[in-house]
């Protein structure tokens, strides 16, 4: 009896149960558990995407259904009892072959004409009102300039709710892969060539994404984040972002010390701040992240930590620790020099 | 006791050897549709550096070429004299055919350091890439049949290329054809067919 | 002189014994047994690695491993299951296996089989050499392994983003490691072509030959691609080529091209064996034969050819455009079918027969049950759209492990158990086999079902750590607990192995199946057959008069010659690892050309003594 119960258990679709109650649980769930999903898109194109999806996973479910069902019934109906005698010799049966040939065949067809459909629906064709974004993927983070708009910044691209984005894609040295899921799938960001993604957000909030193709050691800290915001809050962000740099005041003395240490600092491998960041008035290097306006940034060093002093300094004392392999080497700072850096960067927003 | 004579039987009838060539000439053909591939998707993209046009000689390849198809005639008739047993012409066409293969090698090399000296190295530019190692890799073929063909020459002499091991010929024969059409291709591919424009005039 | 009466009987052949006679080897029974061997000891090394990896990723923001370390893992599992695992242990199989199913002493070349086997271990050890050489090449680790991950994306692998010797490792092991497969290719057809007994139709051949067949043929055109793709990569990084050199016009996507060309017909020669060998374990143990034999084999045909169609499905989300996506995803989409039937002929096959649950049948039956979740995971990824999402994430990560653990894996598992009494003499514990397949049953599940989830939830492939605000900590932590699982599951097997060893003697047929290797001894004797039978039937020992004679006698009749042995071969796989070695050191030029070119001497001078030694098959 028990054998029986344990056969009957090994190869029963109780798996099957966990894709049907998983995406319920998920929707119930209030607050976001999982802010990277692809379940629940906030975006035309996340949309149609998520769209095809179930109707693929149902009909998965359903041959899941049948052919495991009647791999278990075979299983159990055809075991050796006491007795049993030889079994027919059967060689096959032509009907049958042309049947459970047809019949897949029909659901690939049921599966590929929506297929098809949305390919052409998501292929980027882009209305000539869409906001054009340059998206370039740097080892291991994200620079996004707005041509139209004359903003460049890096790892959080704001968007407004409700407009076309058409998102020109490309790669400054190896293969990156922009994916912000709850938006839309991936796209390869490849030196040499230009990809695109196009969708309209259509819900206000944050939405996490992270590189999605292997490009080195700190692949995994290749975050990014999107920020749709009202169309009013989009419009405040970009001015905020095109207003000329905030002047450095004699009175602020810890800020205008990080300013000097900005200019100043150099290690004995002729690394420093200049050469590679961008701040504008002040600096014009272009292998780091812009950052005119970083302070106004709700993270560092693409998505791994929070914009706050804590982060800042920890980023500043030893990149490297935080980010393995960084590009950004890890200079000696005495502690006052942080002090500075931080309170001039924060100053910078 | 006598061995038992040795298994030639085989349910096709033909020489395990053949078949096994036949299949290596057939992963072969991929092997080069590869490189022919690359040289077409890169052709006409190269950023800098001279172009087919400007470099590539056709009339002096058309000599190489035809010196590569009279060493494939020397080779069919090496065949026929080692199938009729006939030792004297069996090696005067085997050293035809590996010195003919020898001057289209001496063809390559004189073509290869011109077109450096006209500035089309190696990692030139992406003609030059593509079309060195497509070319040289047939060069490295057409050295291994040369080796090839001066071993059974030198079998030959040796008394030990009778009629009864003309499938070893044969074999080479195969295989000296397969890199004479390879040939036929990459010089129609890369020298008659160009698809970068004619310089203005 | 008195005359003595003659004895006629003549001296029957038997197996050399002793180390030297294993290292010159050119009996294909004793390659196989090598290759099972290796391959195995291989696959718990890329055991482990999957080991480290998931107690990296158990938690969130784990230290276990370092992001270099932990990029070494995973290019190195995945390098290692395809090349070092899964294709040699279907090699052990083609070895011992394909000669005795279709009647012949051996295969076509032994020599060059036996070479083939050298180059591989020589070529595995070679890559995974690169664990502990990193002081010799200036390295600041003792590990400078490849890191670029299995698939060895152009340009992050270019000279530029990986200046180290860790991607000239990779390369050139894959190409010695192809030479080996190449190799077999050649052998294996001409074998199957050409050394059938008398009446051994191919439509007469048991499905594992078959299917092995096919994975030949796809072995010897798909590997001459990642060849070139090698050489352009190798090129670029030694001598400053252009082939993957942006700059200078040339396209990270040719690499990807000339990689998935290759790498589709890849996960078919890694999952056909397994198919065969599924194919050949339920008839025996259903008491009846395979439901459609000719469709199963036009099937796995169609499976090959098509196969070679579908590459860009690999390359959804490089921007391929609409039309290409949608021609890769109506040829993906097509190659479904023949695959469903094959699932479907063997539950047909099952359906009336007389099941007997034995070790090998439930691994063929877990085979099955576990493909078709890895199948349908594949019909998802054949959307665009939808894979757009699912690419590069824990998704297919999920996927292609469910058919090539669950699948291929599970297969192989099969054949062990099934062929074990064959090649050993005894049977494997049925008591330890049940309970190995059931902990391998439930590890693989727990492992992998999670995977589905993680994905889709947004967790991207080939990550050293993610952050706890993704959600995913409970699905990897479930998954690193299956993983140990399925360790502890391996850990039976060889104790199964161990105990087994003093087992009853199995005899020719323990199973009473139907196939001609059946027919001969257990373990055969060093000729494979007393006399070549003549075959009436595809199921030659279950049918009356399906072979003559029946049974085969126990000694020859006739004499029979056994080839010797040879050392050519370990000697000319030698000389091309020497030349690998030079190639690695191309950074000093000198050094570099004079270990090439002694390998290359080393090389030439064996081919020669191979071809002028005296060796009769």
């Amino acid at each position: 009896m028990g054998r029986a119960f344990l056969r009957r258990c090994r190869a029963v679709p109780w798996a099957a149960g966990l894709p049907v109650i998983a995406p319920l649980l998920i929707g119930a769930c209030s607050g976001d558990p999982y802010p990277q999903s692809t379940l629940h898109p906030t975006a035309d194109a996340g949309s149609a995407i998520d769209a095809l999806y179930r109707q693929i996973f149902w009909w998965a479910v359903l041959v899941f259904v049948v052919v495991q069902t009647a791999l278990v019934v075979t299983l159990i109906r055809f075991r050796n009892r006491p007795g049993a005698g030889e079994p027919r010799q059967i060689h096959g049966n032509t009907l049958v072959e042309i049947t459970w040939t047809l019949a897949p065949a029909a659901i690939i067809v049921a599966i590929a004409v929506p297929t098809i459909k949305t390919i052409f629906a998501v292929r980027g064709d882009a209305p000539a009102d869409a906001l054009q974004v340059e998206v370039v993927g740097h080892q291991w983070w994200w620079e996004y300039r707005y041509p139209a708009l004359g903003i460049v910044t890096a790892n959080e691209l704001h968007l407004p709710q409700g407009r076309p984005v058409a998102l020109a894609i490309t790669s400054a040295d190896v293969i990156h892969s922009f994916w912000a899921p709850k938006l839309h799938g991936k796209r390869d960001a490849m030196p040499g060539r230009t990809t695109r993604l196009v969708f309209t957000p259509d819900s206000v909030g944050t939405y996490l994404g992270q590189c999605a193709e292997f490009c080195g050691e700190s692949h995994a800290n290749m975050r990014l984040r999107v920020t749709v915001q009202s169309p009013a809050d989009f419009d405040a962000w970009v001015a905020a972002q095109t207003v000329p740099p905030v002047a450095v005041d004699s009175t602020q003395a810890l800020i205008l010390a990080g300013e000097a240490a900005f200019k100043r600092i150099r290690d004995p491998g002729n690394h420093s701040c200049v050469a590679c960041h961008t701040i504008a008035g002040v600096s014009g290097g272009v292998l780091g992240p812009n950052l005119t306006h970083v302070g106004s940034r709700t993270t560092l060093a693409s998505g791994i930590l929070a914009n706050d002093s804590a982060g800042l300094a920890r980023w500043l004392r030893d990149p490297l620790a935080e980010k393995p392999g960084s590009l950004m080497p890890t200079i000696a700072l005495t502690e006052d020099e942080v002090a500075a850096l931080v309170a001039y960067l924060q100053s910078r927003n | 006791m006598s061995h038992a004579a040795v298994a030639h039987h085989t349910s096709t009838g033909l020489d395990n050897r053949k078949v096994a060539f036949w299949t290596f000439i057939g992963s072969e053909c991929l092997l080069f549709g590869s490189l022919i591939a690359t040289y077409l998707v890169y052709q006409g993209r190269s950023v800098s550096g001279p172009t087919t046009r400007e470099i590539l000689n056709i009339p002096l390849t058309s000599v190489s070429t035809f010196d590569l198809l009279m060493s494939s005639l020397a080779m069919v008739l090496a065949l026929a004299a080692v199938q009729r047993g006939d030792r004297v012409w069996a090696r005067v066409w085997l050293a035809t055919t590996a010195a003919l293969g020898a001057v289209f090698l001496g063809f390559q090399v004189y073509e290869f350091q011109h077109f450096v000296h006209e500035g089309l190295g190696f990692t030139t530019n992406l003609f030059g890439s593509t079309f060195f190692t497509l070319t040289g890799f047939h060069g490295a073929h057409v050295f291994v049949g040369v080796l090839w063909l001066t071993t059974l020459l030198i079998r030959s002499f040796q008394g030990k290329l009778g009629p009864e091991k003309s499938v070893n010929v044969e074999i080479a024969g195969l295989y000296w054809h397969f890199v004479d059409v390879v040939w036929i291709v990459i010089f129609t591919v890369v020298y008659l067919i160009q698809t970068t424009p004619l310089p203005a005039a | 002189m008195a005359t003595t009466a003659m004895r006629h009987t003549p001296a029957v052949p038997q197996a050399p014994t002793g180390l030297w006679s294993w290292v010159t080897t050119t009996d294909h029974k004793r390659i196989g047994v090598l290759y099972g061997v290796t391959a195995f000891f291989f696959f718990l090394v890329g055991g482990l690695e999957a080991l480290v990896i998931r107690l990296q990723l158990g938690a969130p923001g784990n230290t276990l491993v370092s992001a270099e370390f932990y990029n070494q893992l995973f290019t190195m599992h995945g390098t290692t299951m395809v090349f070092l695992a899964i294709m040699p242990l279907s090699a052990a199989f083609f070895n011992f296996i394909i000669p005795l199913q279709i009647g012949a002493r051996d295969v076509a070349f032994p020599r060059l089989n036996a070479f083939s086997y050298w180059i591989f271990l020589l070529g595995g050890l070679f890559m995974n050499a690169s664990f502990f050489v990193g002081p010799l090449f200036g390295a600041g680790s003792l590990s400078v392994a490849p890191n670029g991950g299995w698939f060895g994306y152009a340009n992050l692998t270019s000279a530029q983003y990986s200046p180290g010797p860790n991607i000239d490792f990779w390369v050139l092991g894959l190409q010695i490691l192809g030479i080996a497969s190449l190799a077999a290719g050649f052998n294996f057809i001409t074998t199957i072509i050409n050394l059938r007994a008398p009446g051994m139709k191919l439509m007469r051949m048991p499905v594992f030959t078959w299917m092995s067949f096919v994975t030949q043929f796809l072995i010897i055109t798909a590997f001459p691609v990642i060849t070139i793709g090698l050489v352009f990569l190798m090129l670029d990084r030694v001598f400053g080529t252009t082939f993957y050199n942006v700059a200078a016009g040339g396209d990270v996507l040719l690499w990807q091209h000339l990689f998935w060309l290759f790498g589709h017909p890849e996960v078919y020669i890694l999952i056909l064996p397994a198919m065969g060998i599924v194919s050949e374990v339920l008839p025996t143990f259903s008491r009846k034969p395979l439901f459609g034999y000719a469709v199963v084999v036009y099937s796995g045909v169609l499976i090959g050819v098509v196969g070679w169609g579908v590459w860009a499905h690999h390359m959804f989300s490089t921007g391929l455009g609409p039309i290409a996506d949608s021609v890769f995803s109506a040829s993906t989409m097509l190659i479904a079918v023949p695959t469903g039937v094959k699932i479907f002929n063997w539950i047909g096959t099952m359906w009336g027969g007389r099941l007997e649950f034995r070790s090998p049948m439930l691994f063929a039956v877990g085979f099955i049950s576990l493909f078709i979740i890895g199948g349908l995971s594949g019909v998802m990824h054949s959307s665009p759209p939808a894979d757009l999402q699912q690419t590069d994430t824990y998704f297919v990560v999920a996927h292609f492990h469910y058919v090539l653990f669950g699948g291929a894996v599970f297969g192989l598992f099969a054949g062990m158990y099934y062929w074990w009494p064959k090649v050993f003499g005894h049977l494997l514990r049925e008591g330890l086999g049940k309970l190995h397949f059931w902990l391998m049953f439930v590890g693989m599940n727990l492992t992998f079902f999670p995977m589905h989830f993680s994905g889709l939830l947004g967790m991207p492939r080939r990550i050293y750590t993610y952050g706890a605000e993704l959600g995913l900590d409970t699905y990897n932590l479930i998954s690193t607990v299956g993983a140990v699982l399925t360790g502890v599951a391996l850990l039976v097997f060889i104790a199964n192995v161990l105990a087994s060893r003093r087992g009853a003697a199995a005899g020719a047929n323990p199973w009473n199946a139907a196939t001609l290797e059946w027919a001969t001894d257990s373990p055969p004797p060093v000729y494979n057959f007393s006399v070549i039978p003549t075959i009436k039937d595809g199921l030659p020992l279950w049918r009356t008069g399906g072979m003559e004679p029946s049974p085969l006698p126990a000694v020859p009749p006739e004499p029979i010659h056994v080839p010797g042995g040879s050392i050519w071969p370990l000697c000319t796989a030698a000389g091309i690892i020497i030349v690998g070695i030079g190639a690695l050191l191309h950074h000093s030029l000198w050094p570099s050309v004079a270990v090439a070119l002694s390998g290359a001497l080393v090389t030439v001078v064996s081919i020669f003594k191979w071809a002028f030694e005296p060796f009769e098959v």
